[in-house]
């Protein structure tokens, strides 16, 4: 199953790539004469309410989708890997005020979080990767505190402490490192989230705004046409579906390869 | 206990949502269009022409007395309004949680009794695939299956039992996929420990010693999981009563985002999330009952 997900993700990455490039069409192109005539030989996946493209807007929706993952998981993960690093590492007040913070962001459901926060900045593709990533780091942070908790008790970072190196180096140099496996497991889960995420806000009509391509934002606009036309929804939800069901593959294999220990579970 | 101070921070943070909106919140509200006259009315109304400190010590007070203010758009008290909405929403999240444990653990459990077959790879399949199917998706596809093309269901909206079973499917599935994951692999656990052991060897069936022995201990961590996941349930409500009509707090959130009604809007997110920190500590309190070796000073 990791292999498929790989897989998966592989196919996603080159479609944002290379896909205005073979899409069959201008992803903003209308042929108003057409809108909503389901698949052909000429659409695969059909025309939209505009007389639009579908498989060519899905394929110029995978750029957005895959950089809104890959910026809120950046952005994210280094966040929870400072804040998480420095709770676990210097401990005492500094552990116990962070790690309240913590406890506080964790109790919000997430979502709901971002939700709010974009409908009072406004919807836009900024403010989305904006609240994603702010609800993002919590996860990371906690995760990174724990591992660090476990590292900095270990030799050889006991040892670089006491040949004097200084707190950022065995920080940077020794303890970050050690996190970086369980880190990975949890940023390539996180991106199948964020993908998740964005598509839910713009669903929402929170995210992305039209005329761009959005994944999300098509379901939205698919939804009014249910019942005419439902290869409006079934193609972009299908796009997400099987591009988060990657990630979670790929996670998941990564999380057994990185802890023998947990495979099988 | 962490309650009181998770408590105090979400009212914070509903509190300075409406100072995070760009510029002038009223001007927002009222739009660029606005008579100044409107703008600063309505400034007053909110309380926002006040000192930040005396706003937010109003906010608690007003919290405490269950008063959140008034909507914008109706002129009536936003907590009359969200309450009312509460038995849909409720009726909403206990038949997705209801759906969930009865496809979950039946699939858990024979995931982990036929380890390795062609079961579990199934299973494990089918869970994933459900934690990645976006329930966005998922129910719409549900009502052009069973609503449209078959006609068994109706499309939306709320009433008798068949207007709940699309709405609690679609937003279960997700939950039902990592309620499999987490009793497979607590089963899988249990069924390692030597009273499971000793059970077989006292002559107990297989069906027996999964059933009435690991099964059962294997329950703690999925009831924890249940109410953990609670949140998720929530916030998915706020997107299957969009899809379905359905007439909840979700529903009415999204709504109120669309008319700018801010005070709706917080008085939304604020029963969702103390809902939320409520059926934590619920959970809490659940597992100590569950497994008596948890004990809480």
């Amino acid at each position: 199953m990791t292999r498929l997900g790989g897989f998966i993700v592989a196919v996603a990455v080159l479609a944002a790539v290379i896909g205005p490039v073979v899409a069959p069409f201008d992803s903003s192109s209308q042929e108003l004469a057409l809108r909503l005539d389901g698949p052909s030989l000429q659409h695969w996946f059909g025309l939209d309410e505009l007389g639009r493209d579908i498989l060519s807007r899905v394929l110029a929706g995978a750029r957005i989708s895959l950089l809104v993952g890959l910026v809120v998981v950046s952005i994210s993960s280094t966040a929870g890997i400072a804040v998480g690093a420095a709770a676990g590492y210097f401990g005492g007040r500094v552990d116990e005020i962070l790690s309240r913070a913590i406890d506080i962001l964790m109790a919000f459901p997430g979502l709901l979080l971002a939700i709010a926060m974009v409908a009072v900045l406004g919807p836009s593709l900024f403010n989305v990767v904006f609240a994603l990533s702010l609800i993002g780091w919590v996860g990371y942070a906690r995760l990174v505190r724990g591992q660090v908790l476990r590292a900095r008790e270990l030799e050889f970072v006991q040892a670089a402490r006491a040949l004097g190196a200084s707190t950022p180096r065995v920080l940077v140099r020794h303890v970050i490192p050690t996190t970086l496996p369980a880190v990975t497991v949890q940023a390539t889960l996180g991106m199948g989230g964020a993908i998740l995420a964005e598509a839910s806000l713009s669903f929402l009509g929170l995210g992305v705004q039209p005329p761009t391509p959005s994944w999300g934002t098509m379901l939205n606009y698919g939804r009014i046409h249910l019942l005419d036309a439902p290869h409006l929804t079934i193609f972009p939800g299908l796009a997400i579906a099987i591009l988060v069901l990657g990630f979670n593959f790929l996670g998941d294999g990564l999380r057994d390869a990185l802890d023998p220990k947990e495979a099988g579970r | 206990m962490l309650t009181l101070p998770v408590l105090l921070g979400v009212a914070t943070l509903v509190f300075s949502l409406i100072h995070l909106i760009p510029g002038d919140p009223a001007q927002a509200i009222l739009g660029e269009t606005a008579p100044q006259a409107d703008v600063d009315e309505l400034r007053r109304r909110l309380g926002l022409d006040r000192p930040l400190v005396e706003q937010y010590g109003a906010f608690l007070s007003g919290l405490v007395r269950g008063d959140l203010g008034m909507s914008l758009r109706t002129g009536e008290p936003v907590v009359s309004q969200v309450v009312a909405r509460v038995p849909a929403t409720a009726e909403l999240a206990a038949a997705s949680m209801f759906v969930a444990l009865v496809v979950a653990l039946p699939l858990g459990i024979a995931a982990a009794v036929w380890r390795g077959t062609v079961i579990d790879t199934g299973a494990t399949a089918l869970a994933l695939a459900g934690v990645s199917i976006p329930n966005f998706w998922l129910g719409p596809l549900l009502a052009i299956v069973f609503a449209i093309q078959l006609g068994w269901l109706p499309v939306s909206g709320r009433g008798t039992l068949a207007h709940l079973v699309l709405p609690a499917v679609s937003l279960g599935a997700a939950l039902a996929a990592i309620l499999a994951r987490m009793t497979r692999a607590t089963l899988l656990e249990e069924l390692r420990e030597p009273y499971v052991q000793a059970a077989r060897g006292r002559g107990a069936s297989r069906t027996r010693a999964v059933l009435r022995h690991a099964f059962r201990n294997s329950l703690v961590p999925v009831v924890t999981l249940l109410g953990l996941q609670f949140g998720a349930v929530l916030t998915g409500a706020v997107i299957t009563e969009t899809i379905f009509a359905w007439p909840g707090i979700g529903r009415l959130l999204i709504q109120s985002i669309g008319f700018r009604d801010y005070p709706m809007v917080q008085g939304c997110i604020l029963f969702i999330a103390v809902t939320y920190v409520a059926v934590n500590l619920l959970t809490d309190l659940v597992y100590g009952v569950l497994d008596p070796r948890i004990r809480y000073e």
